[in-house]
């Protein structure tokens, strides 16, 4: 006779005050395939933990974006934002469903360019250009998002040097009712930074505007934030056709579109109060339409999405080591994911589901990793299904941020697997190994021998 | 180690301590550990028992019961007159 299948025994007080749970099932299903892919075969396969990247959702998310704007806006360029999944894998499918690149520093620089990225497809921002980065740039043809006035004055000695134009535009910051500002990046539209750098840029005869670019925060839950910034640019553009009577050809809206992951916190988790691409997209494409452009001089409009587009493509399969219980009678389960490779645990409450069958009795737990650090909490509050040790669990909405801002700390960094459209697997960035390590490390001669 | 003699547990996993108001829910495997306790089997029968018709080790079995078995002291469904 075959054995059932085991539970652990579980009692769980009833609280008086809330409604009798008991009997009714958790809304939830296991997360037993990703894109019919088994979780399990993913895991025995390739190891745990594991990122797993769907690339149909991928393409999907780019697709829907694209179309959300191109159905409301003439004229819509992405540029993919390479800090929030620089795998070259993840760059390529956006590559190849057109999108330009963002970057913001001479790695990523590197990175586009290495990935088959034209030097004029390439948007630089950020504070940090080095004199080479910005020469490399220049020779490249590329756009330079000009962050303070130290670098209009470095851009414009070393495209003297090189005897060569550049095509620039500006970082702007503004207040859009949205607090707290991002006002480090870039010049301001209200105090008049902006226009003064303007001016400069204008009366220079290396430099040629082309843009004006701004990127008011990262994971905002308000469309309406976007129309007034989108308003301010038009502005900005429409002050400069009327002073220099020269056209800017784009204004570039940057990122920041929130993602369906729920931040700490939050009563409604993200996918109930995310607003979706179309409502985003319908602030800023009538903010520009509904401004004094001429009907047939609308600029180009520039998306730098990045979380919005890789966050629910990205998946992290982890499993349970051990089943504790605190001294207050708390539950505890300890992942073999630690907050070294799931950095975005510090302010999102990830959705966590096992990846087998369970039944409708929950326990409330809290998630630690491996680490042997107190802040190494995956979900500090969470109602779970009974795991045993070994069983697997999904971590969704993983994809943004997670796989470039990741430590190499205690444990070795695992494997990213890319699911293709047909549903066959791909290693798209191998797990880390004792020897990368050692590769980088040097140990001084007086220090090779030791007697212990 | 005796279940309080005010427990009333249904076959549902409902349980009720008439002496605290307090209510519980208990999964199947739960009220067969609870059943085999009023029966006064000893926690290696328990384990054994379970072990015979689940599929999981004694190891397993043994750290869930005691577990299980610590939180029902803790709810104050356990007369803990011979305490180990
Ligand atoms: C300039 C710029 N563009 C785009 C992005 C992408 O933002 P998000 O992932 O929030 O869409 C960022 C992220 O911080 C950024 O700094």
């Amino acid at each position: 006779m075959d054995k059932q299948r085991y539970e652990r025994p579980l009692i769980k007080k009833l609280e008086s005050n809330m409604p009798n749970k008991f009997g009714t099932r958790t809304e939830y299903l296991p997360k037993t395939h990703i894109d019919d892919v088994a979780v399990t075969e993913l895991a025995d396969k390739y190891g745990s933990p594991l990122f797993v990247l769907s690339e149909k959702t991928l393409r999907s998310n780019i697709r829907n974006a694209k179309k959300a704007f191109e159905t409301r806006y003439p004229k819509v360029q992405f540029a993919w934002s390479y800090k929030t999944n620089y795998n070259d894998a993840v760059c390529r499918v956006l590559h190849q469903e057109g999108s330009w690149a963002e970057v913001v520093s001479g790695f990523e620089y590197d990175k586009a360019l290495n990935n088959g990225v034209e030097g004029s497809k390439i948007l630089f921002n950020g504070p940090d250009k080095t004199d080479d980065d910005l020469k490399k740039a220049i020779t490249n043809e590329s756009i330079i998002h000009i962050d303070h006035l130290d670098e209009f004055y470095a851009i414009k000695e070393i495209a003297g040097n090189l005897n060569k134009d550049v095509n620039v535009a500006i970082r702007v910051n503004m207040d859009t009712g949205v607090y707290p500002m991002w006002d480090r990046f870039g010049f301001n539209f209200e105090n008049g930074q902006a226009w003064d750098v303007l001016n400069r840029i204008m009366r220079s005869d290396i430099m040629t505007l082309v843009g004006l670019h701004t990127h008011i925060g990262t994971f905002m839950l308000s469309p309406n934030a976007y129309a007034v910034a989108a308003g301010k640019l038009a502005e900005l553009a429409i002050g400069i056709k009327e002073k220099f009577d020269h056209e800017v050809s784009y204004i570039d809206m940057g990122g920041g579109f929130a993602s369906n992951n729920t931040l700490k916190g939050a009563y409604l988790p993200g996918t109930d109060i995310s607003p979706s691409i179309n409502d985003f997209a319908e602030a800023i494409t009538s903010a520009l339409i509904s401004s004094n452009f001429e009907h047939d001089k609308l600029p180009l409009l520039i998306l730098e999405t990045g979380r919005a587009l890789v966050d629910d493509a990205g998946y992290l399969i982890g499993s349970v080591l051990s089943n504790k219980r605190l001294s207050d009678g708390r539950r505890s389960t300890i992942l073999d994911v630690g907050v070294n490779i799931l950095f975005t645990s510090f302010w999102y409450d990830h959705k966590i589901t096992p990846a087998q069958p369970f039944t409708q009795y929950t326990e409330d737990t809290v998630l630690y990793g491996p680490l042997c650090m107190n802040i190494d909490i995956i979900r500090d509050h969470i109602s779970l299904p009974l795991l045993n040790k070994g069983d697997k669990v999904v971590i969704h909405n993983v994809g943004a941020y997670n796989m470039t801002q990741w430590m190499q700390f205690i444990t070795l960094r695992p494997k990213i697997v890319l699911i293709d459209i047909e549903g066959n697997t791909h290693i798209i960035r191998e797990d880390e190994k004792l020897q990368n390590l050692l590769d980088v490390e040097k140990v001084p001669d007086h220090l090779k021998d030791f007697e212990l | 180690m005796n279940i309080n003699k005010n427990i009333a547990v249904s076959d549902s996993g409902f349980v009720f301590n008439s002496t605290t108001g307090e209510s519980f829910s208990v999964n199947p495997i739960g009220v067969e550990i609870i059943e085999m306790l009023k029966q006064e089997k000893t926690i290696e029968e328990i384990n054994q028992n379970i072990a015979e018709r689940y599929n999981a080790d004694l190891v397993t079995i043994d750290k869930d019961v005691s577990d299980f078995i610590d939180l029902l002291k803790q709810y104050s469904l356990i007369e803990n007159q011979d305490a180990a």
